[in-house]
């Protein structure tokens, strides 16, 4: 819905994301305020906003994946793991650029998307979520077992650097983080708009149909496979340089199913909906940890076990809400608010 | 030697496959009736366990009337998530409900964590010690009951859903739940049926598994591998539901024996999915599932 005044004159109008001097106005003073955040916050803030953003990566790269081309994936932190792990390996064994590191952590996760999508040509709906979970067990299995990972150990990387600079202060890996973060939204939100993401709709809205139109299933599934997961992969390069110790246990099936509650959270197949999902469920786990000591105060006998249980009562029970009272997530009900702002006090 | 090692490894994982067969069985349930996929059974399993547990150890009952309220209990379970988050769900696609029983696996693994922590249980001993010679190798008893109750009760259920009129509703609910509404069948009824009985299923699961392997956090990553055994004997089949869960059974024991050796260690927590993913890719519709013909 267009505001009073603004129309469209051609199909460039039409199709652009940002229209009038408001928005890139409004844009420019975000983009500042997201880079000028660790002058003024503190470093609460900045962990929370590097943390959302890793959030942000994994949800904008399953939307793709899931929201826009309908392909279940259930392992996206195993995906995750194979970024990190390659980005973690390269630098510290073989001392590599984390400028070379970072998209070779993709490419590879990519294609272990790849290989773990190919049944998808085959299947789909649940035997694909079979596969994928499948793909979460076994990628964890092979790191836990090979001896360049460290096994059950973990390893050490180290932090990243680029030619001098070194990102080894909680600052500086935030401006990474951020940089990186807005770098990849952008690239989805113009794959998108262009042929391949039409395709990917298309197959999403009905395959067969899509098939019909000339639009090559098979060829447009696994590129969606390979895109998925190369932003996991590239998160989880990240990840990598911002612990500096990995372990398999941090890629548990749970992270992948939080995933998936994010974007539903957020909306399927909008742009704005895993960024707001990240947000809101980020958020959540915060809230989580300033409520649980209190909690813990008021029931002491009740305090080990609630740490561990309350994070996932409080997601599930949100993930359930939204999938049963507003399945399109936040982004529907922001542009419902929008619409009724924009028409006040009419009703339409 | 080589041959009590295979004789050993087999009677082991005739024993879980036992147990996967009749969880196995309330995911097939489910799926028959109403076209869910219970991606949550290994919480079910979980909770069941632990309630068995709390009743024999903590209120010190009788294992038999622990067993009953554990089953009971696990019925009630199956019931309130089917009232609450599985049937406003209803008539959506096949994506959101998947997603939602994730989640709610994800609600009921904090939940057990809430109430019973993340300290390892045992069962107080409620079978006689001692093991079996067989052709060979030795079994412990408490695996030869586990594996004798699992299909007793597999067979229970088998019977029940494939003989009872109630079966054939059950049947026409999964076609297409508006056309047995029409021809006069409670979809909702059903549902509610379905998931109980799941529950109660899984809560037996739960106390078979927990004999064997103790009862601990892990059970629902545990219970989850019904899932590959459902697939492998195919989704709508009762029968493939028991094939499926002693085959995963028998060949996570034989993997974990002989690959194991090869490979350093664990290979048991993903052989399954290995073995359904090459399943997936070649015969997804399994071994005794329908045909389904859709050209992609």
């Amino acid at each position: 819905m267009l505001p009073c005044g603004v129309y469209n004159r051609n199909y460039g109008e039409d199709m652009s994301v940002l229209r009038t001097r408001s928005h890139w106005g409004m844009l420019i003073a975000f983009l500042v305020l997201l880079a000028t955040i660790p002058l003024f916050a503190g470093y609460q803030w900045e962990n929370f906003i590097t943390l959302v953003c890793f959030f942000v990566i994994n949800a904008v790269g399953l939307n793709i994946l899931l929201g826009y081309t309908g392909q279940v994936a259930l392992g996206q932190a195993a995906f995750m793991a194979v970024g990190a792990y390659t980005s973690g390996i390269l630098t510290a064994k073989l001392g590599l650029s984390f400028i070379v590191t970072l998209p070779l952590a993709g490419l590879v996760a990519g294609a272990a998307g790849i290989i773990f999508g190919l049944p998808s040509v085959r299947v789909k709906g649940f035997y694909l979520a079979l596969v994928t979970l499948g793909a979460q067990f076994i990628i964890i299995y092979i790191i836990e077992h090979l001896e360049i990972t460290g096994g059950t150990d973990g390893m050490t990387c180290p932090f990243a650097s680029i030619g001098g600079l070194t990102f080894d202060t909680p600052t500086k890996i935030y401006w990474l983080v951020m940089a990186v973060t807005i770098i990849l939204v952008f690239l989805a939100m113009n794959l998108m708009r262009t042929r391949i993401g039409r395709a990917f709709i298309a197959v999403r809205d009905n395959d067969i149909a899509a098939e019909v139109l000339g639009v090559n299933i098979s060829h447009y599934k696994l590129l969606a496979f390979f895109i998925g997961c190369f932003y996991s992969g590239i998160a989880g390069a990240l990840w990598a340089h911002y612990t500096t110790s990995l372990h398999p246990s941090q890629f548990p099936l749970h992270n992948s199913i939080m995933y998936l509650g994010i974007i539903v959270v957020g909306g399927m197949g909008t742009m704005f909906g895993p960024i707001a999902g990240a947000i809101v469920m980020r958020g959540l786990d915060e809230l989580v940890m300033i409520i649980f000591p209190k909690l813990a105060a008021a029931f002491p006998s009740m305090g080990a076990n609630m740490a561990p249980a309350l994070g996932p009562m409080a997601f599930g029970l949100v993930f359930i809400l939204f999938l049963i009272f507003e399945p399109r997530g936040i982004a529907h009900g922001w542009r419902r608010l929008k619409s009724s702002v924009e028409h006040w006090p009419f009703s339409y | 030697m080589i041959m009590e090692k295979f004789l050993g490894l087999l009677a082991n994982g005739l024993a879980v496959g036992g147990v996967y067969a009749c969880v196995a069985l309330g995911f097939t349930l489910i799926f028959k009736a109403t076209r869910v996929f219970n991606f949550a059974v290994g919480n079910f399993v979980c909770i069941g366990a632990f309630l068995i547990w709390t009743f024999v150890a903590q209120f010190h009952l009788p294992m038999a009337l622990s067993v009953a309220l554990g089953v009971l209990g696990g019925g009630l379970l199956g019931l309130l998530c089917d009232r609450l988050f599985v049937r406003p769900m209803l008539g959506q696609d096949i994506l959101s409900i998947i997603i939602m029983t994730l989640v709610l696996s994800f609600f009921l693994n904090g939940l057990a964590m809430f109430i019973w922590g993340s300290v390892p249980a045992v069962y107080p001993e409620y079978l006689p010690r001692g093991s079996l010679g067989l052709g060979g190798a030795t079994v412990g008893t408490d695996i030869v009951f586990c594996f004798i109750a699992a299909l007793v009760l597999a067979g229970l259920i088998a019977f029940y859903f494939e003989k009872a009129k109630g079966s054939l509703a059950m049947r026409a609910t999964a076609e297409d739940h508006q056309v047995a509404q029409a021809a006069g069948i409670r979809v909702k009824n059903i549902s509610t049926l379905v998931w109980s009985v799941a529950g109660g299923v899984c809560a037996t699961g739960g106390l078979l598994l927990g004999t064997i392997r103790g009862v601990d956090m892990y059970l629902p990553e545990f219970g989850l591998k019904v899932v590959p055994a459902v697939l492998i004997g195919g989704l709508e089949s009762i029968p493939g539901a028991v094939a499926g869960g002693l085959i995963i059974g028998v060949l996570e024991r034989l993997a974990s024996g002989y690959i194991n050796p090869i490979v350093g260690g664990g290979i048991e927590t993903c052989f399954a999915y290995i073995v359904m993913i090459i399943f997936i890719t070649f015969k997804p519709h399994g071994l005794f599932g329908l045909r389904k013909i859709e050209r992609l």
